[in-house]
């Protein structure tokens, strides 16, 4: 209990539409201990982007919490009165998002915007903003007194996501979450704000959940794994473990199919045939099981559980168990 | 920013220049010799002449023009042919009213029209937006001279809470008098301006640097007046630039309505006596009046958006 920062416990989110209740997440557990990265992997509409809104509580209107608690240090968010939790936002749990050409507003200089996040501070404006420029010194801009002035559409993009992180971290929060943070980046950009991530995460001592559809950089840069598939988890664990020896087939498609283990030249990239199974209206039994090639007929009929393999790892796999194989 | 502004107002010249060109060239293309309706049939010849000798129409159509332009320079607008003033001073004389007008009509509806716009942004689809929508609609949808009509029969006839006719006296008298016409001609302007901004707001509020912003909890309050109205509202400075233009239109028929002096009454008596010089000159500032609030919109819109500097 002690050293576990958050803790996401049997949490189902769904979207009320006119299509009927879409199931966006359906019991997630997991939980992310202090000063650890946890990386989240999954491909685009998996519920990674809802789970993340939903650990904030900056979700859509037509968003309900059917069950589970998100707990952080201790107390559930999502009992948390409107104002308890605004003061937790960019204090204790900072995010740094997607997509750094749209993240900044347009009209307000970046020394306004970081003057602005430290509403709480009691700290004079010219020691604000000293320490907004020392920030983004510590996050690799040169310059950084001068470039205060500036407007966000002045930086490059790989700037602006620094910018980003230096103001993410600039409350030293206990609980960085990182949304696809070099998704939108280019490659060698990407290694560099990896690089810094690191450097700063060990400086700040601060916990991360960094949520990417990129292998590479999850099993550089994170000590466990979700994976998560259709809203759900289906594996979870030591990076090592889920890289070696992933007990669930989506896991191993999902490494197969990363562009860094492909050895051999393909005429055809390898890919996970089918679709993502309709969230609105889901299937009996396993949610993987029309994409999977071993599934059985208990896989047609039976949810498999998120069953503990063993101590750190986890699959809900109906493979796993023992009678499945018979 | 400066370089911005000093460009800005080099293109504003530019369009003025060439919408006086094209109202004196349009002006002489209208039938009938304008010499004999000013002068009336009973006119001498010689009359006749003089006037014409007076106005340059002996001249080719260039050389009036040049003749326009060199006297602009010198602030001459010419002189009114009947009462044989200085056609600078009659306009000038006049001008004052007609901006009142204006600027009243838009300080009250640009400011109700953003508070309702922010508001039913603030609260979409609830009951609240759905009135603020059907007001806004019908707003828009009443006609200037219907409301002035109206108004001046409700409020000034029967109630008779409001002067019906006039400009008034002294600072409060005018403002007294300038409350119907500039509620007949802001009126639809509420309804377009909550609209805008609704729409405006509502597009804003849903971009990721919302997002960020509440993910740092930064006061909601401070997000939706800080953070989204600054964005929200550049659409809405360029509609009220252009519609300066509107509502000069607009100022003919209250002006008409309510008997009030002004540049569109002005003009209007002008024209139906072809006076030329007098027609020229309030066209002159009217145009002059619209590309420089033009000008102006732009550069407060400059002034909010850094991106708008930078671009060309």
């Amino acid at each position: 209990m002690t050293d576990r920062l958050l803790e996401i416990d049997r949490l189902s989110v769904d979207y009320e539409t006119a299509r009927g209740d879409l199931k966006a997440l359906r019991d997630i557990s997991f939980d992310v201990r202090k000063g650890e990265i946890v990386g989240i992997v999954g491909e685009s509409g998996c519920g990674k982007s809802t789970l993340i809104s939903s650990i904030l509580r900056l979700t859509a209107p037509n968003t309900r919490f059917r069950q589970g608690k998100v707990r952080f240090k201790g107390q559930d968010l999502l009992q948390l009165p409107e104002r308890k939790m605004r003061d937790l936002r960019g204090a204790d749990i900072s995010i740094v998002f997607q997509d750094p050409m749209q993240t900044h507003n347009p009209v307000l200089s970046i020394g306004q915007q970081m003057l602005d996040i430290q509403h709480r501070s009691k700290a004079s404006k010219a020691d604000k903003r000293a320490r907004a420029a020392q920030m983004l010194g510590a996050v690799g801009i040169p310059d950084p007194e001068a470039r205060l002035d500036q407007f966000p559409h002045e930086f490059s993009g790989g700037m602006r996501q620094r910018i980003a992180i230096a103001m993410a971290l600039m409350s030293e929060p206990d609980l960085l979450i990182a949304d696809e943070p070099t998704t939108a980046l280019d490659a060698t950009l990407e290694v560099q704000i990896i690089e810094r991530l690191q450097e700063l995460q060990q400086e700040f001592d601060c916990a991360i959940l960094f949520i990417s559809h990129h292998l590479g950089v999850i099993a550089e840069l994170c000590d466990r794994v979700v994976v998560m598939y259709a809203g759900a988890v289906v594996e979870s664990g030591e990076v090592r473990e889920i890289f070696h020896d992933p007990k669930h087939p989506y896991t191993r498609r999902l490494i197969d199919c990363d562009p860094g283990h492909i050895k051999e030249r393909a005429r055809v990239l390898p890919t996970i045939p089918g679709e993502v199974p309709d969230l609105a209206n889901l299937p009996g039994g396993c949610i993987f099981r029309d994409r999977c090639d071993q599934a059985t007929a208990r896989c047609m009929s039976q949810v498999p559980p998120l069953a503990k393999l063993k101590e750190g790892h986890h699959a809900a796999c109906w493979l796993n168990h023992k009678e499945a194989a018979e | 920013m400066l370089l911005y502004a000093t460009r800005r107002f080099g293109l504003a010249l530019l369009i003025l220049i060439v919408a006086v060109t094209v109202m004196f060239l349009m002006i002489r293309a209208v039938p009938g010799d304008p010499v004999q309706i000013m002068l009336g049939p009973r006119a001498t010849p010689e009359l006749q002449a003089r006037l014409t000798a007076e106005l340059a129409l002996d001249q080719p159509i260039w050389k009036q023009l040049l003749i326009f332009y060199g006297n602009l320079m010198q602030g001459d607008l010419g002189i009114d042919v009947f009462s044989g003033r200085s056609v600078t001073e009659i306009v000038f004389q006049q001008l004052p009213h007609t901006l009142w007008l204006i600027l009243g009509s838009i300080a009250w509806s640009a400011t109700l029209g953003i508070a309702l716009g922010a508001y039913a942004a603030a609260h979409p689809n609830t009951l609240i937006d759905r009135v603020t929508a059907a007001i806004s609609v019908s707003f828009v949808a009443a006609p200037a001279f219907v409301v002035a009509l109206l108004s001046l029969l409700i409020f000034a006839v029967n109630l008779q809470w409001f002067p019906a006719i006039g400009a008034g006296e002294g600072f409060w008298g005018r403002l007294n008098h300038l409350v119907l016409p500039a509620f007949a001609i802001g009126l639809s302007w509420v309804g377009y301006i909550a609209r805008l901004v609704r729409a405006s707001m509502l597009e804003v509020m849903g971009e990721s640097h919302i997002r960020t912003a509440r993910a740092f909890g930064l006061h909601e309050r401070r997000v939706v007046m800080v953070y989204a109205l600054r964005i929200a509202i550049l659409p809405v400075v360029t509609v009220i630039g252009v519609g300066m233009g509107f509502l000069l239109s607009s100022a003919v028929f209250a002006e008409i309505v309510f008997a009030r002096p002004g540049l569109g009454k002005l003009v209007i008596d002008s024209i139906t006596t072809r006076n030329y010089p007098i027609v020229m000159g309030s066209v002159l500032i009217s145009t002059g009046l619209f590309v420089v609030s033009t000008a102006l919109a732009d550069l407060i819109n400059a002034w909010l958006d850094p991106r708008a500097r930078t671009a060309n």
